[in-house]
């Protein structure tokens, strides 16, 4: 594709059709990964920022872009990696957190700011039931992103999509 | 300045890169399954961290090494990670002290170096200080836990903490001309962050009915690449694949 003239929208509503690798109800669009668009000299540079600095899934997405872009037209491709700011989870979409919830993860509850003050909430919403009446099982989950909480009146156990 | 700030990023990437190959040992053996995935999730983080580092290092180095030439094909001679970060994992009170020393240690110092001067060693740390969080809140939970829990936990944990309090004091042992950083608001000063350090821990340890000792001969070395016999073994088994394949791709 030689135009100069980038069409951002585009662009976004492509790579809007790649899934999360680790939850692909939402897309890396809504993740908040893809930071920006650029065109310099022929070359497309995506600007990305990882969720977690150990993020095992940031690779794939990268992958995925790349892919996604020569399928449409684009040949050179860069992807350059910010770490400022930071990846919050205040990026998350309203419609987003209600197809995580849709999924069965619990959205992340309230601001960073406080999270990092008091520490993770003591109940969160059960994605499947709904009731409040849930604990802490763990403050690690399946993946960097998420902790465990059991529901005790469903006595369901789900992921909480941590909030930083 | 470029030399200088190379080092200094050894040092912090090293003691990330080593403490994550540690307990990531306990994956798949850890006492349950939550603690298993705890463990497992802050050693990624710690080795997301030290890519990060060790590439910007690499880039400032200017020799084309990158993030993986900087871990595989540096022998212990050339690593700066504090003496703690090697040591055994022990039991679990015995790798949760050690985790709860270290990052007490982190939250301090990364918080400072993300008011950098360097923009990107700030950003990086700016990051890492979310993550550092959670690994502090953790480990503080476990200590606490292990010290107040039952006559075997509390033992568990004062053998830890002999085992450990003696390498704490290298992690305030500065690079040889970080005075120069410092003065160029690169880095924070080690000896203020060690105060707020040792505040931090005496009042961990006293919740856990553990008094911190006076004079006790604290080991050193790190700051000039010099090793307990741990690291060799631990590097040994880290780098074994990528130095019998040195072109292998994943
Ligand atoms: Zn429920």
């Amino acid at each position: 594709m030689n135009s100069s003239v980038l069409n951002k929208d585009q662009i976004l509503s492509w790579l809007h059709e790649i899934p999360d690798p680790e939850i692909p109800v939402i897309s890396i669009v809504e993740l908040g990964v893809i930071r920006d668009l650029t065109f310099n000299d022929n070359t497309l540079e995506v600007t990305i920022t990882p969720t977690y600095s150990g993020c095992p899934a940031m690779k794939q997405m990268e992958e995925d872009v790349i892919k996604k872009l020569n399928e449409k037209g684009f040949s050179k491709i860069n992807i350059n990696t910010v770490y400022e700011p930071a990846w919050t989870t205040d990026w998350i979409s309203a419609e987003a957190r209600l197809k995580l919830q849709n999924y069965g993860i619990a959205p992340p509850e309230g601001s960073r700011d406080k999270t990092a003050l008091m520490g993770e909430p003591k109940s969160v919403t059960c994605p499947r039931c709904k009731s409040k009446n849930s604990e802490m099982v763990s403050q690690f989950g399946s993946t960097a992103c998420k902790a465990l909480y059991k529901c005790k009146d469903c006595l369901e156990v789900f992921d909480y999509f941590k909030c930083i | 300045m470029n030399e200088l700030v190379f080092k200094y990023l050894l040092r912090i990437s090293d003691s990330g890169l080593i403490l994550a190959q540690r307990i990531s040992a306990w994956t798949g053996h850890g006492p349950f399954l939550e603690e298993d995935l705890a463990l497992t999730n802050i050693a990624l983080d710690l080795f997301g961290r030290s890519r990060s580092l060790l590439d910007y290092a690499g880039n400032l180095e200017g020799k084309g090494r990158s993030e993986d030439e900087l871990a595989f094909f540096r022998n212990e001679r050339h690593y700066y990670n504090h003496l703690i970060c090697e040591q055994p994992n022990g039991d679990y009170a015995q790798t949760m002290l050690r985790q709860a020393f270290v990052d007490a240690f982190e939250l301090l110092l990364y918080t400072e170096l993300s008011k950098s001067k360097d923009q990107t060693l700030a950003a990086i740390a700016a990051k890492s200080v979310k993550e550092i969080t959670y690994h502090k809140r953790h480990s503080f939970s476990w200590v606490k836990r292990f010290g107040n829990g039952t006559q075997e936990s509390f033992t568990r944990l004062q053998n830890a903490f002999h085992e450990l309090w003696p390498y704490t004091g290298d992690m305030f042992e500065p690079i040889e001309g970080e005075t120069d950083l410092v003065k160029n608001g690169f880095v924070p000063d080690l000896q203020k962050i060690k105060t707020d350090w040792e505040k931090i821990i005496k009042d961990l340890l006293e919740e856990c009915n553990i008094r911190l000792p006076e004079n006790v001969y604290m080991h050193s070395g790190s700051a000039k690449a010099l090793h307990t016999e741990h690291l060799g073994f631990i590097l040994a088994e880290m780098q074994s694949l990528p130095r019998a394949y040195p072109e292998a791709k994943w």
